[in-house]
This record gives structure tokens, C-alpha cells and sequence, in this order.
């Protein structure tokens, strides 16, 4: 990390084509209507990992207890991060509607978003740093 | 077991490689908490009968790092890090922020404590239960954003081919030295994260004596269970709404004291204390801001405040130095006190500093002092091997920082800390040089001086304290009043930050936070009257002990430095200064609180009452002494 401890966001960012639930051998993945969130079936899921291989961002994460796979499920359209940012006043989460964007954008890997504030930072140079 | 802790801590021999998990009695965990009380009692418990012979840099020492049962759920994860200390001979409770804590409790420990010393550079890798001591060839010599670096890239590697399918693995949570640390320099840090340093006490320097580059962990376990979740969550939202509010706070974090402590109350700093009033503008926090701060907000885990930026310098000759905020302590130690007033060099000089593993307040001090020394003639450019000293050169203080932390030439003397290097430089010069050394019992004091009586220090604050010139643990009458060390053994002990009281927070919050956490009741009188105050007994004893290479005579050295005796020269508060008749009745007045005798030993009474029995039987020899003296 260029800056150990600056955090980087690292949650599912709802790709309009969804690789990982193509990539589920078990059909454990699906999109909710509602959210279009990743929702995953516990029952079915085997913590194979082959959708964090799908994911262009590595996001998906195997629960270190259950060993099933964790995808930000949105919290049923309430997510509860935003509501304790707004409680503890940190202030810069929020919820929005879902529009026409490419979403996939989002879906990067921290390594990746490292690189790009290091270039901003350095440049040229960036890589000297990385 | 009670109820937010873990239940167990890991103890690692270096000299055998071998660890085991070790527990203490819930008495003792209820009157110590955790952190820098529980240090002082391990430490007291294991070495007292030896304190005095113990290298604080040999295989004998012990290094603690040791959390308490409030990391991780107050906002701001902190840790605490102890042991015989190089600077002051005594324990030194310094804290450290970062995620270090959380993830420790995260793996299921309450701490960790380090005995022996390694044959060849190692570090270790806690991953929940699994702890491993590898290997640390690669890393050793590194600085530290290098250290950083391949410290991150191994351990993740490591991680993701042993848990291939557990996706990706957020960096772990590090303590680790720099060059400073490996080459024993007593002003150096433990650092964390990258811009954070447990810097007063110089354990960096115990743990390059133990040949441990680093810890890193990664716990993925829950917190520890508590008592009342419920009340935990509401208080978090109280924390974080006083936190949230304090907006100069959120916005400058404590940068804006590097203009204000000074402009308004002449307490910083400047040219090695010669003076501590200036008002330049240009070294205004909002010329930080806007000339440097790339990051507004950065915290440390779940705090609300985000007192922490980076800085970094995009142009100009310090192009490409990078770091935090720089916050008031480095911007003062590193600025005026070099007699630099431009934010650019002073984010640089920080930055350095990080990198070296140098702890900025205490390098600052004896960089300062080696300034005066050059502009009162006493040390040459040759003494200083053709450094040109000069108030205001970055350059030459950088490459002094340098010397310093590999200890080459002078800097090997510098690197001994500046009561040590006054010593040293006194005898080989034949002249008292200590007067112009800033410092109490072998710590330089912090960037908050007494004479002007404006800031919150107060005049027997550095004299009294048991860690000495740390500005963190400063000390007033009456002892369990608000000025008290007490709290701030508290804050050290559970462990929270510092500037948690600083937020208009209810004064008992921190204790009822203890009790929904661990359901055993305290209240603050409680911790004034016990577990406080048989800290500050412990700490006490211990740093009289002192030995092997210096020892404290609370006649000499329970004072201020004697710069603080002299008249500011210039500002609002021009000719004031510490009163020596009312420093020392100060000082007597505190001692018979304390339950000290005239010679500021703790007395047989006070130690017994307070089951200090071992504590009492040490000190006899002191007593004695004393006595005969």
C-alpha cells in the first residue's frame, strides 16, 4: 500500500453483467430484484471461490467462520453502513439510486486504486513508490 | 474470566524461538486493566528484584505490547507499548495508534510480550492462533515506508497462498522499527502503520536490541464478548457525535497549535527554548492546508474526528516527502525548535524522521540542543564532522538526523538522547552543558512549555510526572484532581486516546464505557485511589531504581530543566518564568500526596495499603541511601 492505513473501499459494485454468478458452478449467486445486489444461497454455496477469481475487483470474500462466500448483500435496500456513518457522523456514506452507469467501473482492485493515487501523487515516478 | 478480554496473552521467547499463551488472574487484570498499568505491574512483578542491574537494551528487558479492554470498541484503536525504558530507566507507558490493538484482540490476545533476544533479525506473524517467527534478513536495514512495503506484499502473499480461496486480504496491522530502532538509538520509535510512533521511552531501541523488525497481525475472530452491547453502541454514538462536533479538530487536527501554542501561548518551542514566541503567519495550519494537505480526512479505526491528513510536498527542493499531518508535537520540534518556519521543510524533516525511525520530539530536542551548543561556540563545525548547523537549515539537520540514526560520528554520541549526550559533551568539553539540555530524568520535554502558564502544562507537570517530560502524562496538584497523571494512566491503561477527554465528554464516560465492557464496576474515584495510583507507586519505584547506566536523585532531579528558570526574551509574556521557591514546594506538596517521603521515595505505609509489599521491600535499600546521604 502506498499509504498503509489510508483505506481503500473494497465492496461489490454490482457489474451490469455480473461475472461471479456466471461463474458459480453450484448457482449459489443471484442478482436481487430489488437492490441488484448479489444475494448468496448459504445453503448452496460450497466457498469454492471461483467467483472471486470472476471478479474483476476480487471482492468477494470467504467468511472465516461458515466458509461461505460474503458479497455486500445491500442490507434488503437499508444498508446499515450508511445508517452508522450518518449516526457516528463520519458523514460520507450514502445511498442512491441505481442509474444508467457503468458500475463495473468501480469493481477494482486495491492494488489498482493504489497505483492510480500514486501516480497522482508522483507521476512518473509512481512506480518507484508502489 | 472477565468479561472484554480475550483470556489470554501471547508470550514469545526470542533467544529460544518459542512462544506459549499466558493468562493472569482476574485481580489483577481488574485492579491493572490493561496497557500501561498492566506493563508496570508485569514488569514490577518480574524484574523488580534485578531493575537496577537490567540493560533496558539487553536480552534481560522485556517489551510489551499491550492493548486493553477498550480497544476496539472506543473509537480510535490504540496500543500501548512498555518495557525498562533506555531514556528514563523506569517504564514508560507510550502509546501508539492504528489498528494494531484491534487486530490482536481480533486473533483472541489481550497482548504480547517479548522476552529474550533473537540471534538473527526475525519478525512475526500472528494470524489468529497461528504465530510464526520468521525470518526478517530481507526487511532488516529497510526504512520505513520501505519496511512497509515488503512487510505488506510478504505477509499477503503468505496469507492468500495458505488461504487461497478466502479473497483479498486487507494489509496487516504492524508494529516495526526503522534503521534507528535496529542500531539501538535511544530517541527511537516503535512505529505504526506508517506516520504513527509510540515515540517517549525509546522502545524502538528495545526492540533492535531483541532483533525484532516487526510484528505484523491479522485477527479475524470477533471482539471479545461484553457485558452491555447495547449501552457500548449508544456510547460509541455519544463518542462520535462530541467527537464529530469539535469541526477545528476535524478540520486541522493539532496542526493549528504550530502557530498558536506559540502566537497566543508562548509555549513553543523555538531555537531550543531560547525563546517560545513567534508569529509567523506563513507557519499558519492553513498554509499546511492549502499548500500540502493532498488527504483531509484520515482516522484511525472508528474515530470520528479525523485529525490525521497527509501532507505532501509537490514541488521545490523536498519534492516527493510525504506524511501525516504533520501534527503540533513534529511541527513544532521539527520547525521553530530548528529554527524553521516554512511548512514544506517541516514536512520533510517529519517525513525523514518517519522514514529513519526517529522519534521526532526527542530528535528535535537533541538536534535542538546540538544547535545551541554549535551557536554558542562550544561545539565546532569539526566536532559536528562538517555540518554547518545553522538555525534554520533543513539540509544540515536532515543529514544530523541521519548521523543520528545510524550513529555515525557525532551522531553516535547525539543518538545516546540529549541528557546522556550532555553528559558526554559536558566532560569532554569541560563545561556544564546540561543547562542548556530541555529535558527531565532523561526525556526531552514536549513542546509545551511552563513559563508563560498559559498552556495546560503547569510548573511541576515535567518534575513530577513518572514518565518524566512526556507532555501526555503530565501531572498537577491535587492527585486526583483534573490535572492529575491518574487519567492519564487511565487513558494509557484501557487504552483510548489521549484527546478523548478533550471532546466535552462526561468526565466518567470512560469508566462507565469500562463497566458496560467488562461489567465490574469503577467509578473514578475508585481508579484515583487504587489501580491509578498503585501505577504511578510502580512506575515510581522503578524509575528510582533506575540503573544501570543512570540514576535520578529526586533532590536534583524532580525539577525543570533550567531553561525553563529563565525569563522568556520576547512575546506577550516577556520576562516570565518558573518560580524555583514555588516549584519546589510544588514538588513537596506533591510528594506528600503521592505518599512520598521528603526525598520523594514512596513510603512503607502508602505502599502497604495500596498491597504494594514487594514494591516496599525493593525500596529499602533506597530508603537507606538516602539516609546515609
Amino acid at each position: 500500500m502506498l499509504v498503509p492505513g489510508a483505506d481503500f473501499p473494497h465492496l461489490c459494485a454490482q457489474c451490469g453483467d455480473y461475472p461471479c454468478v456466471g461463474a458459480c458452478p453450484v448457482k449459489a449467486l443471484s442478482v436481487s430484484k430489488k437492490t441488484s445486489a448479489v444475494l448468496v444461497d448459504d445453503e448452496k454455496c460450497t466457498g469454492c471461490g471461483k467467483c472471486i477469481d470472476a471478479c474483476p475487483g476480487r471482492i468477494p470474500h470467504v467468511h472465516p467462520a461458515n466458509k461461505k462466500i460474503v458479497i455486500c448483500d445491500l442490507c434488503n435496500g437499508n444498508p446499515q453502513c450508511v445508517k452508522v456513518c450518518q449516526e457516528g457522523g463520519w458523514n460520507v456514506l450514502e445511498t442512491v439510486t441505481r442509474s444508467e452507469h457503468p458500475y463495473e467501473l468501480y469493481a477494482r482492485r486495491p492494488e489498482e486504486l493504489t497505483r492510480d493515487l500514486a501516480t497522482k501523487l508522483y507521476g512518473k515516478k509512481a512506480e518507484e513508490f508502489i | 474470566m472477565i468479561l472484554g478480554y480475550t483470556g489470554k496473552f501471547l508470550e514469545i521467547d526470542l533467544s529460544n524461538s518459542t512462544f506459549k499463551n499466558v493468562t493472569f488472574n482476574d485481580k489483577l487484570l481488574k485492579d491493572y486493566v490493561g496497557g500501561r498499568a498492566l506493563a508496570a505491574k508485569i514488569l514490577c512483578d518480574r524484574l523488580i528484584d534485578k531493575w537496577e542491574q537490567i540493560d533496558p537494551l539487553g536480552p534481560d528487558n522485556i517489551l510489551l505490547f499491550l492493548p486493553g479492554p477498550l480497544t476496539g470498541f472506543f473509537p480510535g484503536g490504540r496500543v500501548c507499548v512498555s518495557g525498562k525504558s533506555p531514556q528514563s530507566n523506569g517504564v514508560v507507558g507510550s502509546t501508539v495508534g492504528g489498528e494494531f490493538g484491534v487486530e490482536l484482540r481480533c486473533a483472541g490476545y489481550d497482548g504480547v510480550i517479548v522476552t529474550g533476544q533473537a540471534e538473527k533479525p526475525v519478525y512475526m506473524l500472528i494470524k489468529d492462533s497461528d504465530v510464526e517467527i520468521r525470518d526478517a534478513g530481507k526487511i532488516w536495514s529497510k526504512d520505513g515506508k520501505e519496511t512497509n512495503r515488503l512487510l505488506n506484499k510478504e505477509c499477503r502473499s503468505l496469507l492468500s497462498k495458505r488461504y487461497p480461496h478466502y479473497g483479498e486480504w486487507k494489509e496487516p496491522a504492524k508494529v516495526y522499527i526503522g534503521p534507528a530502532g535496529e542500531n539501538k538509538v535511544r530517541t527511537a520509535v516503535v512505529s505504526a502503520k506508517w506516520t504513527h510512533a509510540a515515540g517517549y521511552g525509546g522502545y524502538g531501541a528495545v526492540m533492535g536490541s531483541k532483533k525484532l523488525k516487526a510484528i505484523a497481525v491479522k485477527g479475524t475472530g470477533p471482539l471479545p464478548e461484553v457485558a452491555d452491547l447495547k449501552k457500548i453502541k449508544r456510547m460509541i454514538n455519544t463518542v462520535s457525535r462530541h467527537a464529530y462536533d469539535n469541526v477545528l479538530w476535524r478540520r486541522w487536527g493539532t496542526g493549528g497549535g504550530g502557530y498558536s501554542f506559540a502566537a497566543e501561548t508562548s509555549s513553543e518551542p523555538i531555537r531550543n527554548w531560547q525563546e517560545e514566541w513567534h508569529d509567523e503567519k506563513g507557519y499558519g495550519v492553513d498554509q499546511f492546508q492549502n499548500r500540502l494537505w493532498v488527504k483531509q480526512a484520515w482516522s484511525d479505526f472508528g474515530c470520528a474526528t479525523n485529525c490525521m491528513k497527509i501532507a505532501f510536498v509537490k514541488s521545490g527542493r523536498f519534492k516527493g516527502a510525504i506524511t501525516d499531518n504533520p501534527d503540533y508535537e513534529m511541527q513544532a520540534y521539527l520547525g521553530p525548535n530548528l529554527g524553521i518556519f516554512i511548512p514544506e521543510e517541516n514536512v520533510f524533516m517529519s517525513s525523514l524522521i518517519d522514514d529513519l525511525g526517529l522519534c521526532g520530539i526527542q530528535t528535535g530536542n537533541v538536534m535542538g540542543f546540538a544547535a545551541e551548543l554549535f551557536q554558542r561556540g562550544i561545539l565546532s563545525k569539526k566536532d559536528l564532522d562538517g555540518i554547518e548547523l545553522k538555525w534554520g537549515d533543513t539540509k544540515a539537520f536532515a543529514s544530523l538526523a541521519k548521523k543520528i540514526a545510524f550513529r555515525e560520528g557525532i551522531g553516535d554520541l547525539l543518538a545516546e538522547g540529549t541528557y546522556r549526550a550532555a553528559l558526554k559533551i559536558g566532560k569532554i568539553k569541560g563545561k556544564d552543558v546540561l543547562q542548556y539540555a530541555v529535558q527531565s530524568k532523561g526525556i526531552g520535554i514536549g513542546a509545551h512549555g511552563i513559563r508563560s502558564g498559559k498552556d495546560f502544562s503547569t510548573e511541576i507537570g515535567y518534575a513530577c510526572s513518572v514518565q518524566c517530560g512526556d507532555h501526555t502524562s503530565m501531572t498537577d496538584l491535587p492527585i486526583d484532581g483534573y490535572g492529575s497523571e491518574v487519567w492519564e494512566a487511565f487513558n494509557d491503561s484501557a487504552v483510548v486516546c489521549n484527546f478523548s477527554g478533550g471532546f466535552g465528554l462526561p468526565r466518567n464516560l470512560k469508566f462507565d464505557f469500562y463497566t458496560a465492557v467488562t461489567g465490574l464496576k469503577l467509578t473514578r474515584d475508585d481508579w484515583a485511589k487504587g489501580g491509578g495510583l498503585k501505577t504511578l507507586q510502580i512506575q515510581r519505584a522503578l524509575l528510582l531504581l533506575g540503573g544501570p547506566d543512570v540514576k535520578w536523585n529526586p533532590k536534583v532531579h524532580d525539577d525543570n530543566p533550567s531553561r525553563f528558570y529563565e525569563p522568556l526574551p520576547s512575546g506577550p509574556y516577556k520576562g516570565k518564568a518558573a518560580d524555583r521557591t514555588s516549584v519546589r514546594d510544588g514538588v513537596h506538596r506533591y510528594y506528600e500526596e503521592a505518599g512520598w517521603d521528603e526525598n520523594g521515595v514512596p513510603k512503607p505505609e502508602t505502599l502497604n495499603k495500596l498491597e504494594l509489599e514487594d514494591v516496599n521491600k525493593a525500596l529499602k535499600k533506597l530508603r537507606k541511601k538516602s539516609e546515609e546521604a
